[in-house]
């Protein structure tokens, strides 16, 4: 069992990239920005990846947090698979990593950070889990692509880029630590599926 | 679907990785202020225990609330087994129950496979030692032990235990933590020695995959872990050696003997040890036993265990082979 697999649908041979490397290097810059901006200095912010793409979306958020403000923002991972609510209807998948920063999270402001918000899900096991880990003074979401289709009451604070799907539609994010590039690409579900 | 964990046998190299992999990450919840994840809520185990053992038992127990699963302690002593009911009017009084998965620790080997196969009851079963055939788990925690120690916490992700020479001495004839070791060690690529007195080695050990030698000095020195078994004389009818204090001499590791080994190997005790016999004090508290981390570590692979098992629809863990081809 590979963890890195991606469990999702492979998106279709005619997938379309929505979203290319510099876009994406834009994008993070951006929220950087409003992170710091947001949190007036950014000062007690901790980055929280989601496995795996997410993790490395927050390291990239951290250097250009630390180019913004001088200081080096602590980050670390949050694996949210233990806490998911559709375990029992899969077989149960390899665990990744949850490192939580040396400081811990307690009056913190984290900032959990994922690469596709789309039902909400992993985001309500992601809540779940920083409560058996500490108490932050605030959580914040960003996420660098915000594909719609909620099934629960959640939102993102910084949103990369909003793409309206269907869901027929795949939403892909390949980024260079782990897929050799940098892109998100818009694709159609194989019906065989 | 093998949904059961009977041997160690029964492991494939890959999933006893994924297996130590996921106890890697379940450790990481020991330290976490609180000690729960909701993997397992809902889901009711029974510990099943018709042979004394607290280590083992309170182990399970730890990892089972630890996951949030409702658990419920069966000891034969006081129950309705002792009046004389069977094993399968228990399990099936378990079943009627409706519980998901079964630790059973029995007497007799065999008991915990008869459980799994006899279509008594549909819950996973989880063998937790029995006679002495198997104890999976506490094979497992081993490893565990090994590759930490060995290769690192986190250098180990993914690797098995190739090339590393294990020795394991003492009373391998009673010992179903040398069989399920042996099993798995090889399993793993590490390879194995028996020492022991020639009265303690099995008959057909020259099936087994690994050495047999009769002289522990020798085998010292290219050993990266040793590992020292208790002399079980509860289970031993007959005079197998000819005194204690013998045993000791040619058996027993102390501080003088431990020199002899290389400066990282590490020496291991599955417990309760018996200062004096097969260890002395000085080895036993020295910094390269592992005998409290071994507890700890249990602890996390049973954690790894119920969740490969129960976590999901169906488990993680495929088998290299059923029983019956055995």
């Amino acid at each position: 069992m590979d963890k890195h697999v991606s469990p999702a649908n492979p998106p279709a041979s005619d997938a379309r990239p929505v979203l290319e490397g510099p876009d994406i290097a834009r994008v993070l810059t951006r929220i950087a920005h409003e992170i710091v901006e947001r949190a007036k200095g950014a000062d007690d912010v901790v980055l929280l990846g989601i496995p795996t793409r997410g993790v490395f979306l927050a390291q990239r958020l951290a250097v250009k947090l630390e180019q913004i403000t001088g200081r080096k923002i602590p980050v670390g991972s949050l694996d949210i698979t233990m806490y998911r609510d559709d375990l029992r209807m899969h077989p149960p998948r390899a665990l990744a990593r949850t490192e939580i920063p040396g400081d811990g999270i307690d009056g913190r402001l984290v900032v959990l950070v994922d690469d596709v918000l789309f039902s909400g899900r992993t985001i309500r096991a992601a809540l779940d889990a920083l409560n058996d880990i500490g108490r932050p003074r605030a959580v914040q979401l960003a996420v660098l692509v915000d594909r719609g289709h909620r099934e629960l009451p959640i939102r993102a604070d910084y949103v990369g880029k909003n793409l309206p799907t269907s869901l027929r539609e795949t939403v892909k994010v390949q980024l260079a630590e782990e897929d050799g590039r940098d892109t998100v690409l818009l694709g159609v579900k194989q019906t065989d599926q | 679907m093998q949904r059961h964990l009977i041997s160690a046998a029964d492991l494939t190299r890959d999933d006893a990785v994924l297996i130590l992999d996921t106890a890697e990450e379940m450790a990481r919840v020991a330290d976490r202020p609180i000690k729960k994840l909701p993997t397992l809520r809902g889901r009711t185990i029974v510990n099943l225990f018709f042979e004394d053992s607290t280590r083992t038992r309170i182990s399970f127990e730890a990892a089972e609330k630890r996951l949030s699963a409702d658990v419920i302690n069966f000891t034969a002593k006081g129950s309705s087994v002792s009046k004389g009911e069977s094993l399968k009017d228990t399990a099936q009084t378990l079943e009627a129950m409706g519980v998901d998965a079964v630790v059973i620790r029995h007497g007799a080997s065999g008991a915990p496979y008869r459980l799994a196969n006899s279509g008594w009851i549909d819950a996973a079963v989880i063998n937790a030692g029995d006679g002495t055939h198997q104890h999976p788990t506490q094979a497992l925690l081993d490893a565990f032990t090994m590759r930490r120690r060995l290769i690192g916490r986190d250098a180990g992700l993914g690797k098995d235990l190739s090339g590393r020479r294990i020795t394991i001495v003492g009373d391998v004839l009673h010992s179903r933590v040398a069989r399920s070791n042996v099993d798995l060690l090889h399993t793993l690529g590490a390879e194995v020695t028996l020492v022991a007195p020639p009265t303690l080695v099995p008959v057909g050990v020259e099936t087994w995959p690994c050495e047999v030698s009769y002289d522990l000095d020798s085998v010292l020195p290219k050993s990266d872990a040793v590992m020292m078994l208790r002399v079980q004389r509860e289970r031993m009818n007959a005079a197998f050696f000819p005194t204690e204090r013998e045993y000791s001499r040619r058996y027993g590791l102390d501080g003088e003997r431990m020199a002899k080994m290389p400066e990282h190997a590490i020496v291991m005790h599955p417990g309760p040890m018996v200062r004096g016999m097969e260890i002395t004090a000085e080895v036993a508290d020295s910094e390269r036993c592992t005998v409290v981390e071994q507890v700890a570590n249990g602890v996390s692979i049973r954690m790894a265990v119920l969740y490969l098992l129960l976590g999901g629809n169906e488990p993680a863990v495929t088998h290299a082979r059923t029983n019956e081809e055995k």
